[in-house]
């Protein structure tokens, strides 16, 4: 399956995912789904720039990422899905089923939200968020770089 | 106009050795302020950033030309005319900046990434 990595961190593109994940996975393209940088030709602009030239950057709204997903998971390279919040990324996935895995990279410190990993906040909303995700057969762990060892959503509890 | 200030960006320790570094050669203290990007959303990078550079006039020095710290820092700067990113610091840059704050923020600026331009050499 070229999508390789489906990912949720709320820098969206940084170092982690361009070099920490990319470079071992060859990646050849990143969707980042996110509504309000689809919605905004400055923000789209500021992510380009943080890309090299090599990997494409797509932009998709949640609606359209569902619509093209196929098409993502048919692409000959290797892709990284990316959304900056949990709700986004379960949206996609039951938009865009079967997803196997999800990664969470990088929730950091919002109020309301308590302290799971070093990178890791969440409420208990988005933690039943994601026990949902994994109700519907998604293996969620938490990881932050491929060298690390993946943390299993019942240890985020 | 008042001096412009310098906020030096960086992930992890690297700002704070960066500014620690300059202020110990340079003997001026207080002229630059260290923000890291560790443990931050994206948010709370830029709330950092924004607390550090206040309204005023200054040079937002990052370390990369890509990543969070640099995403941050340009959202900061966007609607501030008197704000200014340079990418790529390093030291040679911000000793020579320190020195150089009376210049208007665009000067700043562009005199800083000369400078640290200039400072990058082969054998």
């Amino acid at each position: 399956m070229p999508i390789v990595l489906h990912r949720v961190d709320d820098r969206l593109v940084h170092g982690q995912v361009v070099i920490g994940w990319g470079r071992p996975l060859d990646i050849g393209f990143i969707a980042l789904v996110d509504d309000a940088v689809v919605a905004s030709d400055w923000e789209r602009e500021l992510y380009r720039m943080g890309v090299p030239t090599e990997i494409e950057l797509i932009f998709a709204g949640v609606a359209d990422a569902a619509r093209l997903a196929g098409q993502w998971r048919a692409d000959p390279r290797n892709g990284i899905v990316l959304t900056a919040d949990i709700p986004t990324m379960s949206a996609f996935c039951a938009a865009a089923a079967p997803v196997e895995r999800v990664n969470l990279g990088g929730i950091h410190h919002k109020p309301g939200r308590t302290q799971r990993l070093p990178y890791i906040y969440l409420t208990d909303e988005e933690y039943h968020l994601l026990e949902e995700l994994a109700g519907r057969g998604t293996a969620v762990t938490a990881q932050d770089l491929p060298t690390t060892t993946p943390v299993p959503l019942a240890d985020l509890r | 106009m008042n001096d412009v200030r310098g906020i030096v960006v960086a992930h992890g320790s690297l700002a704070s050795a960066l500014v620690q570094e300059a202020e110990q050669i340079s003997g001026q203290a207080g002229v630059l302020t260290a923000v890291s990007n560790r443990g931050c959303g994206r948010e709370e990078i830029e709330e950092r950033i924004r607390e550090a550079a206040g309204d005023g006039p200054a040079v937002i020095f990052v370390d990369m030309p890509c990543g969070s710290c640099f995403f941050a820092a340009m959202r900061v700067a966007r609607d501030r005319d008197a704000q200014r990113v340079v990418t790529g610091v390093n030291l040679s840059m911000l000793l020579d900046f320190v020195n150089n704050r009376s210049l208007p923020p665009a000067d700043a600026a562009t005199r800083a990434a000369g400078k640290g331009t200039e400072a990058i050499r082969k054998s």
